[in-house]
């Protein structure tokens, strides 16, 4: 399996997500600078967390507009699997391949800690090694998480099934107190409508093994090396 | 000001410096200096910069061991820890800025520590901050905590190094002047130190990183005096920091140092390209030209004084081999950061400054380090504070309600609402999250780990000098033992009032000694440090507060333990001796009310004996949790153990003729409760080592019982240790 971490000035989930890749499915991915246009052609597209050009502007809006995004959004539109953790995930809707925003933390507070998530779909390619409503743990970490998007737009992604990932309880039910941002709908990840984009705030590859506290991020990479190599 | 103004005794008096000061300048000199020479002396010989009230004693400290690969003097330390592998740190006070201005202020001491890491080439992978905030009462300390902490997250979480570890503590002295300590951990390959001694006539001197402004001209000068009501309008000698460049120089500079470039590295700190091109010239007894129309500038029409004087965040100062400007430049070019050849290495010994064709400053850099003013200080030691036996000590109405009054009370109740606010898991390799005794960070690739901690009891300092400086070097220590690693070494951070007072040279002086006997008995040598002196407002000084980053090592990580009860059914054994020690202990001071008595003395040989034993233990999986006993005694200790670990206990010990509250709440040093499986394997291992402990209660259940009586409950506790600084913060 072959994938490609793209690298804008800033990020700094770059290493971790390059490790994960590499210690779950076995390939070490290649690194794509910014500033490239083309780069080799690969199986998962993933867009790391950190602050690409230190959020200035709006977390993740000048990365959109970044030389190597343009050829990132066509190959999504072709149907070639995206994932954005993070400021990854501020990327994609700033690019418009996902809907919706992401703003300031309800508090107004940077908040970095682990939160439980209920995974709502287990028929996609980055999520099938879960099973359905699975209560998983991962670390979130940023300042700008805040889902927001329409009332139309949310019943659309709610009637599609495009919500990946809710932030829950650790029974699994979900509450304001569960929530660490504010997001509507206690959303936490989507897909696209074609599901091979997905955006999430949630770290999956920072608990990947049980030195760190925890292996329950695994199951993302597990799912698309299942998805890639079957 | 200009280059023809005449050094008049107000302008030399503005720039901090004695008559005898300014008589040695132009001896020195051999004639009046320029405004901008005078500007580089005063830098130069301020407090912050040249350690004047405190080198005499700084020397008394032991700075050496088999394993120190760089001692103090360079921009951080340097520690082997085996496989070509080197720790690189450093802690760093940014005290006064973050009073005046409290998110910059945090911020920018967060990336100046950073910047004297990587600079000698260790990519920075752990942050540490050590905190001290007036009274919670005081109507500014809620604006300082809430404006620091968003400092060095808003920082710190975009360079994208964790923050592990810290304390935060408050105290009614530090009303006027709080302090904000910040350490940064690095970590390179042995063979790949880079050190700021210049060498190679002709060598071209860099300038890297973000262009030049007028931000924090003075701010040395401004770090070596006190304060008064009007220092609201130093504001502006508070520089702004910018993570984004600061991130984007980490990764070009470490690039570049991947490559055959560099002859010599420094970061632009305290009193900016004065300090970094000074520093640079003397240790490598040569001189710098410097053209400084090619200094990148933000502004218009700045003044060679106002240049080198600059205290602009995030740049850095390099002598490069010869040919390999292109190769350099092309690396800083891709990552968007200012490349600009400003002088050339000479063989005059002078620092020799141009502007606009002309020659506006030419001084011997020599005298210029080697002059600067050295003072032996009069100083006075504390009087000892009259003894306190247990005995003088009320007990409390009860137990419980003392436990709950502890846990509750803002030294000891729990810093969640600072810690979330920092990314402390990015680089993904946090093996020992905030909350225990020391933060655990794996070194990437390997299953080895540093133990990392920050630790200093200013009330013992305060009461006794010596003692309050041992029990500081001690009690890193004992955290890092506590994890089962091995402590290496120390860096230190020292905060005290005026020196000119010899009450207060006497508590520097104190503190250093007691430091020094530790580090020599503990084999945990100082490689690294920072003084801050003249925290005083008004005259009131801060408690001394001799700050102590420590670093240990794991061999292996898989036999680290923590703070949390692991399992209903363990034995809870305390590690040492207690005498029921409550002078200056926490129980005195929130549940009594006062503040008297001597701190708990500190045995060395004890100390090392029963910490030595400790590590042993969890060496050889006998010891399954554990926890110093530090601020608060054992039932906090063990309060906090079960809260880690969602498990409840029961301490059923005897305490003989001691009172019960004095042995639970006594701070007595060189202690640790264990949590142990098998009991009987575990005493007859202390026998061996000659090491007295003992048994004296069980895990289980979830409520916390004394003797089989319940004092609180787990979720009771929880809330009460949790809420206090939430509540604090967010419902004024």
């Amino acid at each position: 399996m072959k994938s490609a971490v793209i690298v804008f000035p800033g990020s700094n989930c770059d290493r971790d997500l390059a490790v994960a890749l590499e210690k779950v499915t076995g390939f070490r991915p290649i690194m794509v600078w910014h500033g490239e246009a083309d780069f080799d052609k690969v199986d998962l597209i993933a867009l790391p967390g950190g602050f690409s050009y230190g959020d200035y502007l709006r977390a993740g809006a000048m990365a959109a507009r970044s030389p190597v995004m343009k050829e990132v959004v066509k190959r999504a539109n072709r149907g070639v699997p995206v994932l954005g953790i993070c400021n990854g995930f501020q990327v994609l809707t700033e690019t418009g391949l996902l809907p919706g925003a992401l703003m300031r933390n309800a508090n107004l507070k940077f908040v970095c800690k682990d939160v439980w998530l209920k995974v709502e779909r287990t028929d996609t390619i980055f999520t099938n090694r879960y099973a359905r409503g699975q209560v998983i743990r991962i670390p979130v970490a940023h300042h700008d998480g805040n889902y927001f998007a329409d009332a139309d737009t949310i019943r659309r992604i709610e009637d599609n099934g495009q919500v990946a990932v809710r932030y829950c309880d650790a029974d699994g039910s979900f509450s304001p107190a569960s929530n660490p941002n504010g997001s509507i709908g206690n959303i936490a990840g989507i897909f696209n409508e074609a599901g091979n984009v997905l955006g999430m705030m949630p770290h999956p590859e920072r608990l990947i093994e049980p030195a760190l506290g925890g292996a329950d991020g695994r199951g993302f990479f597990e799912s698309v090396m299942q998805e890639l190599v079957a | 000001m200009t280059d023809t103004l005449s050094i008049t005794p107000e302008l030399v008096a503005e720039h901090g410096l004695t008559n005898e000061e300014y008589e040695l300048i132009l001896s020195v000199m051999g004639r009046e200096p320029t405004i901008t020479e005078l500007g580089i002396f005063s830098v130069m010989w301020s407090e912050h910069c040249s350690y004047k009230s405190s080198k005499v004693w700084l020397k008394r400290l032991p700075t050496k061991a088999p394993w120190v690969i760089q001692g103090p003097g360079e921009n951080a330390g340097v520690i082997d820890i085996g496989d070509g592998d080197a720790v690189i740190f450093k802690m760093e006070s940014h005290n006064h800025p973050s009073y005046i201005e409290p998110y910059q202020g945090a911020a920018t001491g967060v990336g100046g520590i950073l910047r004297d890491v990587f600079t000698m080439g260790g990519r920075p992978i752990a942050n540490l901050n050590a905190l001290r905030f007036g009274s919670p009462d005081h109507p500014k300390t809620r604006h300082l905590v809430s404006g620091v902490v968003a400092g060095i997250g808003g920082y710190g979480n975009c360079v994208g190094v964790p923050t592990v570890a810290g304390e935060c503590t408050f105290h009614p002295a530090y009303n006027g002047n709080i302090l904000v300590n910040a350490m940064t951990v690095g970590l390179a390959r042995k063979d790949r130190i880079f050190y700021s001694a210049a060498a190679g006539v002709g060598n071209p001197v860099v300038y890297v990183g973000s262009k030049t402004g007028r931000d924090g001209i003075h701010g040395a000068t401004m770090a070596s005096a006190e304060f008064t009501e009007d220092s609201e309008e130093k504001r502006p000698t508070v520089q702004v920091g910018d993570p984004f460049t600061e991130k984007l120089l980490i990764e070009a500079c470490l690039e570049l140092m991947a490559e055959d470039a560099i002859v010599a590295i420094q970061d632009m700190g305290a009193a900016g390209l004065t300090s970094s091109s000074v520093e640079m010239a003397s240790k490598g007894g040569v001189g710098f030209e410097l053209d400084l129309d090619r200094v990148p500038q933000r502004e218009e029409n700045m003044t060679p004084y106002e240049m080198m004087l600059s205290e602009s965040q995030e740049r850095m100062l390099m002598v490069l081999k010869p040919g390999s400007e292109a190769q350099a430049e092309a690396i800083f070019r891709k990552w968007d950061l200012d490349f600009a050849v400003i002088g050339r290495i000479t063989d005059t010994g002078r620092l020799t400054l141009k502007h606009e064709g002309e020659i506006v400053g030419d001084i011997p850099v020599a005298p210029l380090v080697d002059k600067a003013p050295e003072y032996d200080r009069p100083w006075e030691p504390t009087p000892p504070a009259p003894a306190l036996h247990p005995g003088d000590v009320p007990a409390p109405r009860s137990l419980g309600d003392a436990l709950r009054t502890l846990m509750g009370c803002p030294d000891l109740a729990s810093k969640r609402w600072i810690w979330e606010q920092y990314d402390h898991m990015v680089m993904a390799d946090t093996v020992q999250r905030p909350g225990g005794d020391a933060a655990v960070v794996r070194v990437h690739g390997t299953t080895k780990g540093l133990a990392l901690t920050t630790d200093c009891t200013p009330r013992y300092c305060k009461a006794d000098p010596v003692e309050g400086g041992k029990q500081a070097v001690a009690e890193a220590w004992r955290n890092i033992t506590a994890t089962g690693a091995k402590p290496l070494a120390i860096t230190d951070c020292m905060n005290f009032g005026n020196p000119e007072r010899p009450i207060i040279m006497g508590q520097f002086a104190g503190a250093i000694q007691g430091m020094a006997e530790a580090c020599t008995a503990l084999e945990f040598p100082v490689i690294s440090g920072n003084v801050s002196l003249y925290n005083e407002t008004n005259g009131e000084a801060i408690l001394p507060t001799p700050a102590i980053g420590g670093v240990g090592l794991l061999k292996d990580i898989d036999c680290m333990v923590t703070i949390a009860l692991k399992t209903a059914g363990d034995w809870l054994y305390m590690v040492g001796e207690s005498a029921g020690h409550l002078g200056q202990s926490l129980y005195l001071r929130e549940v009594c009310g006062r503040e008297d008595g001597p701190p708990p003395p500190v045995d060395l040989a004890i100390e090392r004996r029963n910490g030595d034993f400790v590590r042993s233990a969890i060496e050889n999986r006998q010891v399954v949790a554990c926890h110093d006993l530090s601020d608060g005694g054992l039932l906090v200790a063990a309060a906090e153990m079960a809260l880690a670990g969602d498990l409840g206990f029961d301490l059923d010990a005897d305490w003989g003729s001691l009172p019960d509250h004095a042995a639970l709440f006594g701070e007595d040093q060189g202690r640790y409760l264990v949590e142990v499986s098998e009991g009987e394997a575990f005493e007859a291992a202390a026998r061996a080592a000659g090491v007295p402990v003992k048994r004296i209660g069980f895990v289980g259940g979830d409520t916390l019982n004394r003797g089989g009586e319940r004092l609180i409950s787990l979720a009771e506790l929880r809330e009460i240790h949790e809420s206090w600084l939430p509540n604090y913060m967010e419902n004024a």
